[in-house]
């Protein structure tokens, strides 16, 4: 290995000219490509622009219809992921490939079919820890996976490419399932193995991410390559500008119309307290009232009980103690579309109509009205500009942005005075982000009264009219949104009520400095 | 590792002729069958030919296979239901055996009723036996989260051994030394139809075809029992009553595996006795999946498999070729069609699935 990291400046990829097309659509247009070792090179653009496909082809899911790739000189033609993994080529997927129940350990050397006689425990614990050490990955290689946090499961993932003599590392959105911090520890991590060598491809639509972490940024829209520029030569705004071909518009926040005194509560949580799935205490005692015509915003790091209140005010978690009063019909915008929102199976059409089927005017006399749901689906469809060849495609066809574009047209059909949305914008690029957030005001300007959960500060500090912080499962603070302080709300979220710590500068993540402009994104 | 079978495998993946690949599933199935003819001493040509004959060869034999595919239509269009929910049940052997039962006691204990009030009494009877049966393992499964599979397969021995009970102590005929019940009534025999020999279960198996269709896929209720299948926490979270939707596919399957039972008894055998199932409850699963979980998949199938069946006996008549040669020849059949079959459903470009993807 080393051999090949003395020169840094190697070419370790080589897209050229890569064309994939798949039926209705060109995901990749003569897209070219060069990685060089030592490198971190962004790959950048909306949801549905081609870095996954193209991607994809790098580490030998697909085979390109046209073009070739070229790791480190030398002509491949990838048949399977095996071959790409025995060139060296690792990737990182969003979602991570471990199993649960096994160690980190077992984990790491799964698949490894190499011999019939596996290293000794002893010799393998040797071998990871040295290996851990030399790119300064903690990991207790005993734990299980179910045992470790989201950003500990992504270490395990960079080792085992690592542990298969990666050369060449892709990783797909990883900082998407962070917490802020440890997306600052990831970076930390990527620069250690870029100084080593390793040459890394970082699939993004984070702008501060890449402004930050990375040397080169190749930009892709619409399947192909709009250009590559190196970073100290960029701007955010240029490449947002590259990434979406326009101007991007700022989002304005509107502060609501005046609330009428009298109002009542539409949500009510009284001394709400839920169990967790490993039988702890998840919600302790929660106590909130969300008004018609306001978006109250629970900011916090993820796993501080986001995703059971969640549940227990969707009606998907029974609670343990306390009381829950809502008025009228809840839209849900779940926090994981594909496990939660969308039948990847079945097509925009029958997603569109899942949660009312059994109501008319989806069916008359027993049966369901075709012509009508169809006719229903192509209105939304142009209503949320969801881009698709047909309301019969398959959702699970669609894109990110819009796959969510389809839980918020049937959420929003309905006729609801709560909006439940948790982690809208999660994975989402821009422009889709900039739709999320203009539904979610417009329902609150029309009197909705809306719960935000998210985990993206700017996101909550963006929209809120008040903020509440989630820790631990208690609510550890309430703010306005217009005044909110982002260093007194970092430091609650990460458990310290009292201002003026001497850690205030190390709560504050580097991402969301003090004087951000709180009415932007990216 | 790339060696000659995933290599022809690839090849195979991204041929246009990959939507023939379960007929030449079933192609290779009787060429590997012929081989096992041969050893037995037949010619593999004239023994398939004396096969189809028995099978399809005339009105006579031609009606046999029919016959012999109304249960099996009966219960693979009920795992069409069941399967469609990711509901596993697997008990409709068990299911059957209870229907018979339930069916046979309305025809011991009113023999004297009418045709016209009798069978549709019998009819109903069974299916209330089969839906208890399978809702037995469905309450277990809901309310105590006992394993559908292991609960529906244990309940078939119960439901077997009940009857076999039944047949020996409280039904037995009166005088009687075999363990079996009194004769039915020719009133209680269900009456064939159209002056042939197929009777009118057939008939009702024919236009519960249509109507499972209908059900799966122009009625709300079908459109969540397959939502529920198609991802049972999506189903969940948009409000979809699941505990409900797997009760209700599991019981519709269970009631179609109890129709079935009383079927049998009432043209076939006419009597309750210990034996009245020739593996219908398990062949049904291989005809629903043989039939793509689709109402016409499982009819063909159904017939086809039927086919196979009938056409075995008159191999062991006609040429004295064991039975277990023929069922061996029949799982090949079912085994490499269903291969064929998960072959023509991968995508291009799919990787063979070696990894289980998941949602």
């Amino acid at each position: 290995m080393s051999d090949d990291r003395e020169d840094s400046n190697q070419t370790a990829v080589e897209m050229g000219r890569i064309t994939k097309r798949f039926p209705g659509v060109i995901a990749n247009q003569a897209i070219a490509l060069d990685v060089k070792a030592g490198e971190i090179h962004a790959l950048l653009g909306e949801n549905g622009a081609g870095k996954t496909t193209l991607m994809n082809l790098l580490c030998g899911l697909y085979e390109p219809d046209e073009g070739e790739i070229r790791i480190f000189g030398q002509l491949m033609r990838f048949r399977s992921p095996k071959d790409a993994i025995a060139a060296g080529i690792g990737m990182v997927h969003q979602h991570f490939r471990l199993v649960e129940s096994f160690t980190v350990a077992e984990n790491i050397i799964l698949g490894q079919t190499k011999g019939l006689w596996r290293d000794s425990p002893q010799r393998l614990h040797a071998h990871l820890q040295t290996l851990a050490h030399q790119y300064s990955l903690t990991l207790d290689f005993t734990a299980r996976i179910w045992q470790l946090s989201v950003g500990e499961q992504q270490r395990v993932e960079i080792l085992k490419a690592l542990y298969r003599r990666a050369r060449v590392l892709i990783l797909d959105e990883p900082t998407a399932v962070l917490t802020p911090q440890e997306a600052q520890d990831l970076m930390a991590t990527l620069r250690h193995l870029a100084a080593q060598g390793t040459a890394i491809i970082f699939i993004s639509h984070k702008l501060k991410e890449v402004m930050a972490l990375c040397d080169r940024v190749t930009v892709l829209r619409d399947g192909q390559r709009v250009g590559t520029v190196a970073v100290p030569q960029t701007t955010e705004q240029e490449l947002a500008q590259m990434m979406v071909g326009r101007t991007i518009k700022r989002q304005r926040r509107t502060d609501p119309p005046e609330r009428l005194p009298q109002t009542e509560p539409a949500l009510i949580l009284k001394q709400l307290s839920v169990m967790g799935d490993r039988q702890h205490l998840a919600l302790r005692a929660i106590d909130l009232a969300i008004y018609p015509g306001e978006i109250v915003g629970i900011a916090g790091v993820d796993g501080n009980g986001q995703r059971e209140l969640e549940e227990a005010i969707a009606g998907l978690r029974p609670f343990s103690q306390g009381e829950l009063w809502r008025t009228g019909n809840l839209a849900h915008i779940p926090s994981d579309r594909y496990s939660m929102g969308l039948l990847t199976e079945f097509s925009i059409a029958e997603n569109l109509v899942l949660r009312d089927v059994q109501h008319p005017p989806f069916q008359w006399r027993g049966l369901l009205r075709l012509a009508w749901i169809r006719k229903y689906a192509v209105d939304l469809v142009q209503r949320y500009l969801i881009r698709t060849p047909s309301v019969q495609t398959r959702a699970g066809n669609l894109s990110g942005g819009n796959a969510q574009k389809v839980v918020f047209a049937r959420e929003l059909t309905r006729h609801h005075q709560v909006l439940l949305a948790a982690q809208p914008t999660r994975g989402l690029d821009i422009s889709a982000t900039e739709f999320v957030h203009a539904q979610m005001v417009a329902r609150r300007d029309a009197g909705t009264a809306v719960l935000l959960i998210s985990t993206e500060l700017e996101e909550i500090l963006c929209l809120s009219d008040r903020i509440a912080v989630l820790y631990e499962g208690r609510i550890v603070g309430m703010m306005d949104g217009a005044s909110a302080d982002v260093h007194q709300l970092g430091l609650m979220m990460a458990g310290k009520t009292a201002v003026g710590h001497a850690q205030l500068a190390d709560q504050t993540p580097s991402f969301y400095p003090a004087e951000a402009d709180r009415r932007t994104r990216d | 590792m790339k060696n000659i079978s995933t290599a022809w495998l690839h090849l195979l993946n991204r041929s246009r002729l990959k939507p023939l690949a379960p007929i030449a599933g079933g192609a290779i199935a009787l060429m590997l069958g012929g081989i096992l003819l041969h050893v037995s001493g037949a010619n593999p040509l004239q023994a398939y030919g004396v096969m189809f004959a028995g099978a399809f060869g005339g009105t006579r034999q031609l009606t046999e296979t029919l016959l012999k595919a109304a249960p099996l239509l009966l219960i693979g269009l009920g795992m069409t239901i069941a399967f469609r929910c990711r509901v596993w049940n697997i008990g409709a052997e068990g299911q059957y055996y209870i229907g018979a039962l339930c069916g046979s006691a309305i025809a011991l204990t009113y023999p004297a009723l009418p045709s016209l009030i009798l069978i549709p009494l019998m009819l109903a009877a069974s299916i209330g036996g089969g839906i208890l049966w399978s809702g037995l393992a469905g309450l277990l499964h809901l309310y105590r989260g006992v394993n559908l599979i292991i609960s529906t397969l244990m309940l078939n021995y119960i439901g077997i051994l009940l009857v076999q009970y039944a047949a020996r102590v409280p039904l037995q005929q009166p005088d009687g030394f075999l363990p079996e019940s009194a004769q039915f009534g020719d009133n209680a025999q269900i009456p064939t139809m159209l002056g042939t020999r197929l009777h009118w279960g057939f008939g009702l198996a024919l236009l519960l075809v249509g109507a499972v269709y209908l059900l799966l896929w122009y009625t709300p209720l079908g459109f969540q029992l397959r939502a529920v299948g198609s991802r049972l926490s999506v189903a969940k979270c948009v409000g979809i009553n699941t505990s409900r939707s797997i009760l209700i596919a599991l019981t519709m399957s269970g009631g179609l595996a109890g129709l079935a039972g009383i079927l049998e008894v009432s043209y076939t055998y006419t009597r309750l006795k210990g034996d009245i199932s020739d593996s219908y409850g398990f062949s049904g699963i291989l005809v629903a999946l043989l039939g793509q979980l689709h109402p016409v998949g499982v009819l063909i199938a159904a017939v086809l498999f039927s086919g196979l069946m009938v056409g075995a006996q008159s191999l062991n008549v006609v040429l004295q070729i064991p039975a277990s040669v023929a069922q061996v020849i029949q799982a090949l059949v079912v085994l490499l069609v269903l291969a064929g079959q998960a072959i023509a459903r991968a995508k291009r470009d799919d990787a063979i699935p070696l990894v289980a993807h998941d949602g």
